[in-house]
Formats: C-alpha cells, sequence, structure tokens
C-alpha cells in the first residue's frame, strides 16, 4: 500500500485538520504511512473517549472495596475471603450490524480478554442487547445472527452465560447495540496490570497469528454509517472460541508463575494500543520488530499488522530469566509465542520492519497530547406532563398484551442457546431471579449479576433515566439478597458533535453519578461507544449498567418463582406513574410524558429493608417492579413458580401498570410481621394478593389461567423466528 | 476408585466432573493431560464435554485420533470402566468405542435447558442408585447431540439391552416432544456390549448439589463410585 501521507489521507483514516496538525507537530515531519495509522487508531474516538473523558470524570468511583477503578483492562472490587471480582462490558455494535454472528462473537471474545488477562477466571458472561423494530426482516436476521453468535462463541469457551436484556425499539433499526459483559475471579494479591517496567525486558506476543483482519476497526466504530456501510464487512473481526479457550488456560497457568511483568490483550487497535498503552503507562520505551510477528497471511506490510485487529492475541512483558518457563507453557497449549521486541529507556515507540525504521513516534506526545474535547451541549427539553389518559381496554387486555409484546416476552429462546449452566456454579439462571447467582468453586459466597438500562427514559429526560439505569441494577441485585458492590457501565450514545446527543450524555452521567453516590456504588470499569447513528437517525441513549453484588451464603438468595399459600406485599409508593410507560406505548400507542423519577434515598432506605428481610429468611420470593409494573411482575411470579395469585380487588390501570420506581413485591408467609417491620423502618408497604391455584384473579375480577398466560407470554420469539427464512 | 479426567484442547467441562467425583467418592480425581500414554492407575477413565480441537471438523472427530485414544481402547479392553459426556460421547462413537454418530440437532441450534431421563436399566455400575423406569433431571447443552444409527444397529442395541437412558417426559413417557435433539428412537445414552463403557449427551455432573438446582445426577457417580470401591 503505497499511498502518499497527507491531510486527505489523515481525514480518511479519521483525523480532523486540527489533530493532522498536532500530529506533524509532534513528529516535526510528516509521519509515514505506518505512523498516521498510529495516531489515528490512538486518537480515535474508541480509544481516547476525547469526547466524553470531560465527562466520564464525574462519575464516582472509589469505595472501600474498589481495588482497581477505571484505567485497567477491568475494574477490580474485593468480594471478601481473599479474592477479588473483576469486570467490565463492553460494545461490539458496529461490527454486529455488519456482520451479526462474528461482530456478537467477538465482542464475548473482547471482553474475556479484558477480565482474565488481569489475572482472573471468567465465571461468567452476560449481555445488554437492543435491536431495531421487529418488523423488518432485517432486524430478524440481526437478532438471530447476534444470539447465534453470543452463543457460538461463550458456549465453546466454557464460560457460561447467565443473564442480560434485550429491547426492541424502531430508534435501532441502523445501529443494533451488542453490549458484551465478563466477570472473573482472582486472588486479590495476584491481579495482573498493563503497565510495562525493566528496560531491556522481552516483548512477547502468544495467541492466534496476525491477518488482515479488523484493521482500522477502531475508526470505523468512531464515525456515522452511511448507506454503505455493509460493505465495511471486510474489516470485521473472525473469531475463534477454541483459541480463546487456550489462551484462557495458558495465560492463568503462566500467572501462577511469576514470569509476568506487564500483560494486555491486543483488542481495539491491536499491537498499536496494546504496545503504546503498556509502554505509556510503565513511561518507558518499546521497539518491536516486525519480522517476528506470527503472521498467517504473507506479504503483510507494517501497517497492515500494526492496525489489524486480529483476535485472540496477548501481549506480555516478561522477565527475561522466565522467558523459557514461559515458552514451554504455550507450546503445551500449542499457540504461538513470539519475541517480537524489547523495552528500551527512549520514551520512543520504534517499528522496524524488513530491516528499515517503519515508525519512531514519541510516546508521552502520543498520550498527552491526544485530542480532548469539550463538546458543545443542549439540554433534552422536559417532556410536557401527561395530562389525564383513558384505559381503552381494562386490565385484563392491557395484561395480554403486554405479557405477549416483545420487549416483555420470555426470552427463554434466546437463553436456550446459551450454555448457562457450565461450570456447575450456577445457582439462579435465567429467569429465575432479578440478578443471576453465581456461586463461587468450592465455597458458600456467591456473585448476583445483571445488566439494565431503559433508554426510552433516557431518551424523554437523560438525567433521570441515568440515574434510573443504575437505580435498577441495585433493585436487581438487592432483590436476590445480595449486597451491591459496583458496576460496569457502557455508554451507548449517537454523534457527539451533535449537541443535543453531547447534552444527553453529559446529563445520563450526571444522573448516574447522583445514583452511585447515594447508592454506594461505583463505576470500576466502562466503554463508550459513540456515533450509533445511520443516516442521520440516532440511537435511544443507551447507557446499558453491569451490575455486581455479593452474598455471603448462596443459599440465602431468592428468586422469583412463587409457591403456593403466600402472602404478596408490594414495597414502595405507588402514584400510578404512566408517563414513558410500556402501557402507555403497547396499549395506547404513544410514547409521550416524563419517565416515572427516581427518588434516591426512597430506593434506598426500600433495599436494604429487602435485602435485611431476605437474609433473614423471611422471604420466599422477591421481585422487583420495572417495566410493565406491578401486575406484569405478578404474572411473571405466577409463571416462574407455576401458581396462581389473586390480586387483591381495586385500582385501576395506572396503579397496576405504572412504573413507579423504587418497588419490590415480596411473597411470605407472615405478611403481618412484615408490614409492622416495614412500619417501622419507615417503608410505605402494602399487601395486595395471596398466591395458589391456577389462575391470576385481577383487581377487577377477571380471571386469566396460568396456562393461557404461558401461551401469550412463551409465543413471540420463537413464532418470530420460525416465520424466518 | 481411581478416576481420571481426559483433558483434550478445548474441553471445557472438566471441572464440572470433578466437583461430581469428587462430591460422590470423597477425593480428587487426576487429571490427565492428552498427551500421557498411560492410564494403568486409574479404575475410571472419564471423557468429559466442551469442544476438543474446537470441534472444527466433526465432533470429536480430532481427539478420536489423538495418541491418548491408544491408553483408552487399551483401558475399555482390559474390561476398565469409560464414562463419556457430551463431547466425550461424541469422541467415544468417533473412536469406534460405542456405536452411531452424533448428528446437529433437529432444528439446527445450540440446546441448553433440563431434559428428563429415564433410566432403561438400573443393573449397570453407573445407574444401580437409580430404579429402573425411574426419571430424572439433567441439563443438556449441545448443538450435536442428535444420535443417529441404522436400524440394524439400533435393534442390536436394544435387543443386547445396551440403550441406558432415553430422552422423556417427567412422567416418564417417551414422546417425540421430549426429544429436542431428535435423537433415534429418543436415545440418550449407550453402553458397550461388557456395559463397561457408557457414553450419554446431557451432563448429570450439573446437578450434583440443591445449590445447582437439585441432585437428580448424582445418583450416577454414587453407583460408579460404589462399584469401583477398592
Amino acid at each position: 500500500m503505497a499511498r502518499d501521507v497527507n491531510q486527505a489521507l489523515a481525514r480518511e483514516f479519521g483525523l480532523s485538520a486540527g489533530e493532522y496538525r498536532n500530529v506533524l507537530e509532534i513528529m516535526g515531519r510528516t509521519p509515514s504511512l505506518t505512523e498516521l495509522g498510529v495516531f489515528s487508531v490512538m486518537w480515535s474516538e474508541h480509544c481516547s473517549y476525547k469526547s466524553s473523558r470531560v465527562w466520564l470524570k464525574q462519575l464516582p468511583t472509589k469505595a472501600p472495596w474498589v481495588i482497581h477503578g477505571p484505567g485497567e483492562n477491568a475494574g477490580v472490587v474485593d468480594i471478601g475471603e481473599g479474592l477479588a471480582a473483576i469486570f467490565k462490558m463492553e460494545s461490539h455494535n458496529h461490527p454486529s450490524f455488519i456482520e451479526p454472528y462474528q461482530g456478537a462473537a467477538t465482542g464475548v471474545g473482547g471482553i474475556l480478554r479484558d477480565v482474565f488477562t488481569m489475572g482472573a477466571r471468567p465465571i461468567a458472561n452476560l449481555n445488554a442487547l437492543r435491536f431495531g423494530d421487529p418488523k423488518l426482516a432485517r432486524t430478524r436476521r440481526i437478532f438471530d445472527g447476534v444470539v447465534r453468535g453470543i452463543g457460538g462463541y461463550g458456549n465453546c469457551v466454557g464460560v457460561p452465560t447467565v443473564g442480560g436484556e434485550i429491547d426492541f425499539h424502531p430508534a435501532y433499526n441502523g445501529n443494533p447495540l451488542v453490549n458484551a459483559m465478563t466477570v472473573g475471579i482472582a486472588d486479590k494479591t495476584k491481579i495482573f496490570l498493563s503497565a510495562a517496567a525493566g528496560i531491556g525486558n522481552p516483548v512477547v506476543y502468544v495467541g492466534s497469528k496476525t491477518g488482515r483482519d479488523g484493521i482500522h476497526g477502531a475508526t470505523m466504530a468512531s464515525a456515522e454509517f452511511g448507506a454503505d456501510s455493509e460493505e465495511k464487512r471486510p474489516t470485521v473481526q473472525v473469531g475463534d472460541p477454541f483459541v480463546e479457550k487456550l489462551l484462557i488456560e495458558a495465560c492463568l497457568e503462566l500467572m501462577a508463575t511469576d514470569a509476568i511483568v506487564a500483560i494486555q490483550d491486543m483488542g481495539a487497535a491491536g499491537l498499536t494500543s496494546s504496545s503504546v498503552e503498556m509502554a505509556g503507562k510503565g513511561g518507558v520505551g518499546i521497539e518491536l520488530n516486525l519480522d517476528h510477528v506470527p503472521q498467517r497471511e504473507t506479504d503483510m506490510t507494517a501497517y497492515e499488522m500494526m492496525l489489524s485487529e486480529s483476535q485472540e492475541r496477548m501481549l506480555m512483558v516478561l522477565r527475561p530469566d522466565r522467558q523459557d518457563i514461559a515458552r514451554a507453557i504455550f507450546e503445551k497449549w500449542e499457540l504461538d509465542f513470539a519475541v517480537i521486541g524489547h523495552l528500551t529507556d527512549t520514551g520512543r515507540i520504534v517499528i522496524t520492519h524488513n530491516g528499515q525504521v517503519e515508525a519512531d513516534i514519541p510516546l508521552a506526545p502520543l498520550a498527552d497530547q491526544a485530542p480532548l474535547y469539550h463538546r458543545p451541549t443542549e439540554e433534552t427539553p422536559p417532556q410536557p406532563p401527561l395530562g389525564p389518559v383513558a384505559d381503552p381496554v381494562g386490565l385484563g387486555a392491557a395484561l395480554r398484551t403486554l405479557i405477549a409484546c416483545p420487549d416483555l416476552c420470555s426470552r427463554r429462546w434466546v437463553w436456550e442457546q446459551y450454555d448457562y449452566t457450565i461450570g456447575g456454579q450456577t445457582v439462579m439462571r435465567p429467569g429465575a431471579a432479578d440478578a443471576a447467582i453465581v456461586k463461587l468453586d468450592g465455597r458458600s459466597r456467591a456473585l448476583a449479576l445483571t445488566t439494565d438500562c431503559t433508554p426510552r427514559y433516557v431518551q424523554a429526560d437523560p438525567e433521570a433515566g441515568g440515574a434510573q439505569a443504575v437505580a435498577e441494577a441495585w433493585r436487581n441485585i438487592t432483590a436476590t439478597g445480595a449486597l451491591p458492590l459496583a458496576i460496569t457501565d457502557n455508554m451507548n450514545f449517537a454523534n457527539p458533535e451533535k449537541p443535543r446527543i453531547m447534552g444527553q450524555f453529559a446529563a445520563a452521567i450526571r444522573g448516574m453519578a447522583a445514583a452511585c453516590i447515594a447508592l454506594d456504588f461505583p463505576v470500576v470499569s466502562g466503554n463508550v461507544s459513540l456515533y450509533n447513528e445511520t443516516e442521520g437517525k440516532p440511537i435511544l441513549p443507551t447507557p446499558a449498567i453491569g451490575g455486581l453484588g455479593v452474598l455471603e451464603d448462596a443459599a440465602q438468595a431468592v428468586g422469583y418463582a412463587l409457591a403456593p399459600g403466600l402472602d404478596l406485599v408490594l414495597i414502595g409508593t405507588t402514584q400510578g406513574w404512566l408517563g414513558q410507560s410500556l402501557w402507555l406505548r403497547e396499549v395506547t400507542g404513544r410514547e409521550a410524558g416524563p419517565p416515572p423519577p427516581v427518588d434516591l434515598a426512597a430506593e434506598r432506605r426500600h433495599g436494604d429493608f429487602v435485602r435485611g428481610e431476605i437474609l433473614a429468611g423471611r422471604i420466599a420470593a422477591c421481585h422487583d417492579l420495572a417495566d410493565g409494573g406491578a401486575l406484569i411482575a405478578l404474572a411473571e411470579m405466577a409463571l416462574a413458580g407455576d401458581t396462581g395469585i389473586t390480586v387483591e380487588p381495586g385500582g385501576d390501570a395506572a396503579i397496576w401498570f405504572g412504573e413507579d420506581q423504587g418497588r419490590y413485591i415480596l411473597a411470605t408467609a407472615d405478611s403481618a410481621g412484615l408490614l409492622g417491620r416495614a412500619a417501622a423502618a419507615g417503608v410505605p408497604a402494602q399487601r395486595i394478593g395471596a398466591s395458589g391455584g391456577a389462575l391470576l384473579t385481577l383487581p377487577d375480577g377477571d380471571t386469566i389461567s396460568l396456562a393461557e398466560l404461558r401461551r401469550l407470554h412463551e409465543a413471540f420469539l420463537p413464532g418470530w423466528m420460525d416465520g424466518a427464512s | 476408585m481411581k478416576a481420571g479426567i481426559i483433558v483434550f484442547p478445548g474441553i471445557n467441562r472438566e471441572r464440572d466432573m470433578a466437583i461430581a467425583l469428587e462430591r460422590s467418592a470423597g477425593k480428587k480425581p487426576r487429571m490427565v493431560w492428552h498427551r500421557e500414554t498411560d492410564l494403568s492407575d486409574l479404575d475410571l477413565v472419564v471423557i468429559p464435554g466442551g469442544f476438543s480441537y474446537g470441534d472444527y471438523l466433526r465432533c470429536g472427530a480430532m481427539a478420536a485420533q489423538s495418541p491418548i485414544m491408544a491408553a483408552i481402547r487399551g483401558h475399555a479392553a482390559r474390561g476398565g470402566h469409560v464414562l463419556g459426556v457430551c463431547n466425550g460421547f461424541q469422541i467415544l462413537t468417533e473412536a469406534g468405542l460405542l456405536p452411531g454418530a452424533l448428528l446437529r440437532n433437529q432444528g439446527l441450534r445450540f440446546l441448553a435447558m433440563d431434559c428428563h431421563l429415564r433410566v432403561e436399566r438400573a443393573d449397570t455400575d453407573f445407574t444401580r442408585h437409580y430404579q429402573r423406569g425411574e426419571v430424572f433431571r439433567a441439563p443438556m447443552a449441545h448443538g450435536d447431540g442428535n444420535y443417529f444409527a441404522d436400524d440394524a444397529t439400533l435393534d442390536l442395541l436394544e435387543g443386547e439391552g445396551r440403550v441406558i437412558f432415553r430422552y422423556a417426559t417427567p412422567s416418564g413417557e417417551v414422546t417425540p416432544a421430549a426429544n429436542r435433539n431428535g435423537s433415534a428412537r429418543n436415545i440418550a445414552g449407550i453402553a458397550s456390549a461388557n456395559l463397561r463403557v457408557l457414553g450419554l449427551m446431557p451432563h448429570p455432573e450439573d446437578l450434583v448439589d440443591p445449590l445447582m438446582g437439585g441432585e437428580d445426577g448424582k445418583p450416577l457417580f454414587d453407583s460408579i463410585t460404589a462399584a469401583l470401591a477398592a
């Protein structure tokens, strides 16, 4: 590829005129093609966070249990007994639109590497997925490919996929969101970091060979799509979960020795970002000889090798006297192992290939002078109040509509393609509890894991929606009895160069920060995905939250499956908030009004009370109230436990389908005792029904058999996908 | 009982199997790397689930050609016990230690769900802690579990009493609806002529603890532990 390096090429690589001027200044000359490639990916939105950094700094990231917050490959929290949980969520949105199977599969592979590169054995995967209008054939094809890709990769690599969330909305027609989360466990004294150290130490490449796939993937993720975006398929990487499995085992085996000084996976921008970041964080220089890079294609140029996003590769700095031990481990696992360079004291990255110096860049300015934008913001105007809303159909018809709709129907068709039992530690499986419960091998301790966001709330009021996403993750963990510890965030937004979009981002961060502080629920890792916009149509702002909590005794966890003979008690205040509710959208066809407000003090008070009751062993089942409100939560509890409910009479659609926040339903054998303790704690509580039989008896006397309810709830996804082909 | 678990590259349920064996036998099994060649210290050889060599050829086909298979064949020929689960079952059929083959699931999708297995024989070393006709729950997680053999082979297996488990409803009826992967005659597990080599697709090892959701799979491991008690 012989191209003249000039401003036009820089533009093609995604650098603005100002950014290119800065490159010229740093280099003091016209950069080589490889050098321009390095600058363009390191300064891409994806790698540099140039539009988002000023806002991300507002998020609280500290707590006594936080070991490593943002800035490492993943966040690390102390979970007791000398162990650390290492976790992060990351997007693979753009590749998943272009090539759904490989896009989603490599999304899973990439987030797994972020976690095991720090020394953790991955024990759980989750995801947060958004798709366009189900009526479009393209949505069905993307949905099918994404589900197959997540399953294909996770099942083979042997990490259980235990939870996730799925929404549909036409705003995602051209930009589906695929956010993948991995959670791993490590000895908290053996966390591996990426800062390189030790002048002269060998730089070692392990894993798969390098090919031409994924070149400039990070740049693709930093621009809007046009009508020709499907032509970008060649830039999507191809995953090999078998090699990833070998890489996990080999890395963990090596990590049990003292050979590793620093390690980082080759993710976005591959060899460029891993080498630049490792050397940069360590304040050293690095020299790479690309002749030694294992290559799967012939005649690759330095530019192609530095920019390739071939999967399943890691870069390590080793102690020189342990190099042979490391080589033996990787040879045992039949993985490539190559010394491709060493650390220097020059503070520069020097890349040679075929005896030529292809790049020679000072590292400090590459990092320090990376662009940082304080882009203009414009607030989202408040939604006008909803005003009175007439109920056109009654409770029974609305329940039948909502329980079957794409956003509330059963996700069984999806999770039955994900191996969720592998590892033998899955205590609460998909569809059993508000958060997945995964036990730690050989211990009674368990983690509670969830992903959450309600994008239509964020669209209507970004600040309230941001707070709600964090609060819902906290609530879902609380509803199992676990103590919420920390979150990872995946900020999916449209084009940040538009003030309205940047304003959404800034306000969502404000809301999230307030909730994180009020709930002692800091952010320890995250990812930003901007430019989720096709032909000018933006996605709904989607700050997906991945939450992690801990339970000292897995046997104390509760799910939402209901047994007969129990009283049902609603915790929290119900005003009947219909603004932005699913009832309003699915029954009246309106997406209107302000979303439900989040009272963080009440959220905390109600949740702490609920958790206390669960841990005292007084609660048989618990479910938080979210999309669809109280009657949907009751129906889900009835279906999960195959047990009917007689709901107390009274109340209208707003009471039963309103989405007021900070609420839970508890099933207990002793409602009098529960109501008494709630009153003493200043927590609103009321008995709303009792369990038993095979019917759901609604507040207006209408009845629905569980069999009918189940048929409605289970119908959509299998019917939609079978209608495919 | 001295048990060993064979670890091929890409195997991923070896730790689940170790948990189940230890829970019944009270001691940890030996992890056997696929390059080893001597299994003479073992009473029970287990080939666990996973994706050996990525299953990029046919499931189990690469592992079936690996050097350790000679040692496993020798162990079986000496009358030793062998258990193959999921990918392990696929490897045993590819290696010719059990007849038939495992094809893509009907419906062509990966299936991760609990199934119910009817115990067809409770007089084998692997099943004595079950009752004949008893139904137990087991998680399955596979893309290629659709058991296939020609009619003559199926008749032979049935005639010799070598069908050990069938997919059934919770009440024990053998129906097409209970047979999600489309296996011939609802077959979930079969044994060798001497009943000492057992292969099955579902994962009893992932249901041996109330915290896993039940202990339905534990009698299988209790059975083999008791049969091979030294």
